[in-house]
């Protein structure tokens, strides 16, 4: 779906995206990560046509961009940073500018009112479209970008940062509607520096770090379990002694154990008296695996 | 695309105002003259006001003298020059080039526009004007217009002698102009006169327009580009009057702005007229050449 090959944007003497093997497949969820200021933004710019590239290739949808971006375009829907939109017009007139700016024939013009509906339907605006937009609040205008995204029914969404100004109920909105164009067939690709909600919808994940892919991969590999349990005990002195040589760290009642079989384990401990109050294999967060591969963010002072 | 930015245009409160801002200076002009009955005398003052106390069909030509030296500019800089940046600014741009719209469609649709804007400030003004010149002023069967061959204008600094229904000359500032009996001039001779002035006078905007236009390909910010246009202009009329500046002057924007005075003499007056529309199409090529040079290969980072 996106591919890319050693892609560089240099801006003067600042090198934004340095030789980045971005590879979104079809039907992924995929979540760019990677602090401020980590070149998330210059990335999909340079995936829509926006920025030319310096050096590297990008092939979107099959075909390379920025050579074939009229036909790719199309097929995409973009929010890019923040949503931007006519402030003296209508969400609905908005909208319908924009279907109406790109290529269409005659079928997009007879179905213009009705996609026009079913996005402001879709991100929940159904009921303030015809209000100016300059009334709209913070997360209106971001779910009216969304809708702007959504008019086309794209096959690749390219989402820069999606969730901005939205409050938790409309995160949650956001990550269900995404979800559910993902069931449907779209390919969904965003950025975000927001970690929390990359993990609760992604399956897919790249981090970028001072413009380099420091990290690729899939959620589920990322966070397989790394052989070791995390048990809590009020037994933790007896625990240590049974399992001797497995306890790699003991942290007051809570001990990390080289164990496989967690299951075992328990029955081991319960078997030999011993109190357990909590235990499963150890996980690690998105958190952690982002912050093991990425410096501090460049935006700020160190 | 041309549809969305005419639809964008026309629904833009900014282009109402101004379109009545523009025709309220000429209405206000004629209120003062009909109270007071005192115009300017021939050859001095703002072009063709002298002679509006005879023939009120005359007023249409002296309301485009009144606003052409400021109002008008400043329009169609505030138009043209935001054009591309104030998209840019607004965030729009991005979202119209990723729909898609080609860059060069883009720049062309703005263009058409614009050339509508100047049609819609210019044609209101002649029509109000015409309005208050027979209401206020009185009508009048025939005009007579002073003959002055071989006066250049320079531009702003004086008007061409105009006569009133007497066969008096008028006579021009400084002398420069050899004014001759005023012929005169039926009903149809002027609106074909008038014409040719409004198609004139538009092109000397679009001048100004394609100026605005490549400044706003360059910048994010409207008001810089409309400044720097204006700025342009300013220093252009600067050079215009400046006697050790001959060598440039035939190649300023503004050396033949007035030449369209010349339709109302008896003969046309061609020369002039035609090195106007010559010089306005240079600057409009050159200028259009370069903003499509730098839009086309530019990074939209806004």
């Amino acid at each position: 779906m996106i591919i890319t090959r050693a892609l560089v944007k240099r801006y003067g003497p600042v090198t934004a995206v340095r030789s980045v093997d971005l590879d979104v497949r079809e039907g992924d969820r995929y979540g760019l990560l990677g602090p401020n200021g980590s070149g998330k933004t210059t990335l999909v710019r340079m995936l829509l046509g926006l920025v030319y590239a310096t050096s590297g290739e990008i092939e979107v949808l099959g075909r390379r961009i920025p050579r074939h971006a009229r036909e790719v375009l199309p097929q995409i829907g973009a929010l890019i940073e923040e949503p931007a939109a006519y402030p003296h017009l209508s969400g609905r007139a908005n909208l319908a500018l924009l279907d109406a700016a790109g290529p269409g024939d005659r079928t997009a013009r007879r179905t213009r009112r009705q996609r026009v509906d079913e996005a402001l339907e879709q991100v929940g605006l159904a009921g303030v479209g015809r209000r100016p937009v300059k009334a709209y609040s913070l997360g209106m205008r971001q779910r009216l970008g969304l809708a702007a995204a959504l008019i086309r029914r794209p096959r690749l969404l390219i989402l820069d940062e999606p969730g901005n100004g939205l409050d938790p109920r409309g995160i949650r909105d956001l990550r269900e509607l995404l979800a559910g164009l993902n069931d449907a067939g779209v390919t969904v690709f965003l950025s975000s520096h927001l970690l929390a909600e990359v993990e609760q919808l992604c399956t897919r994940v790249g981090v970028l770090d001072e413009g380099r892919l420091v990290l690729q991969d899939d959620l589920a590999v990322l966070r397989a379990p790394t052989g070791r349990v995390v048990l809590d005990t009020p037994d933790a002195d007896q625990v240590a002694a049974l399992l001797d040589g497995q306890v790699e760290r003991r942290d007051g009642q809570q001990l990390l154990v080289r164990y496989s079989d967690v299951a075992a384990l328990n029955a081991r401990l319960v078997g030999a008296g011993l109190r357990v109050s909590s235990i499963g294999p150890q996980q690690r967060t998105l958190e952690e695996i982002v912050l093991a591969v990425t410096g501090a963010g460049s935006d700020q002072i160190s | 695309m041309i549809k969305v930015e005419l639809v964008k245009l026309l629904r833009r409160p900014r282009t109402w105002i101004s379109v009545v801002l523009t025709c309220a200076l000429p209405f206000m002009v004629a209120v003062f003259i009909t109270v007071t009955h005192l115009v300017p005398p021939p050859g001095q003052g703002s072009a063709f006001l002298s002679a509006v106390l005879q023939d009120g069909a005359l007023y249409p030509a002296a309301a485009l003298a009144l606003v052409l030296p400021v109002f008008l500019p400043v329009a169609v800089a505030v138009v043209a020059g935001d054009s591309i940046a104030g998209e840019a600014a607004t965030g729009t741009l991005r979202y119209l080039l990723v729909r898609p719209v080609g860059r060069t469609r883009l720049l062309v649709a703005k263009l058409i526009s614009v050339v509508v804007y100047v049609l819609l400030v210019v044609l209101a003004v002649t029509f109000t004007a015409y309005a208050t010149g027979v209401f206020l002023l009185g009508p009048s069967e025939a005009a007579a217009v002073g003959q002055a061959p071989g006066g250049a204008v320079p531009g702003g600094a004086a008007a061409p002698g105009l006569a009133g229904q007497a066969p008096t000359a008028g006579q021009a500032a400084g002398g420069a102009v050899t004014s001759l009996s005023g012929a005169p001039l039926s009903l149809l001779q002027l609106t074909e006169r008038t014409a040719g002035a409004i198609a004139f006078i538009t092109v000397s905007m679009l001048g100004v327009a394609a100026i605005a236009l490549f400044l706003s390909t360059i910048t994010d910010s409207a008001l810089g580009s409309a400044l720097g246009a204006l700025a342009a202009l300013v220093a252009s009329e600067v050079l215009v009057t400046l006697n050790a500046a001959t060598v440039v002057q035939p190649y300023l924007p503004t050396r033949y702005w007035l030449a369209w005075i010349d339709f109302f003499r008896q003969p046309v007056f061609w020369r002039d007229i035609q090195r106007g529309f010559g010089i306005q199409a240079v600057y409009v090529v050159v200028f259009l050449a370069a903003a499509w040079a730098n839009f086309s290969t530019k990074d939209i980072t806004a």
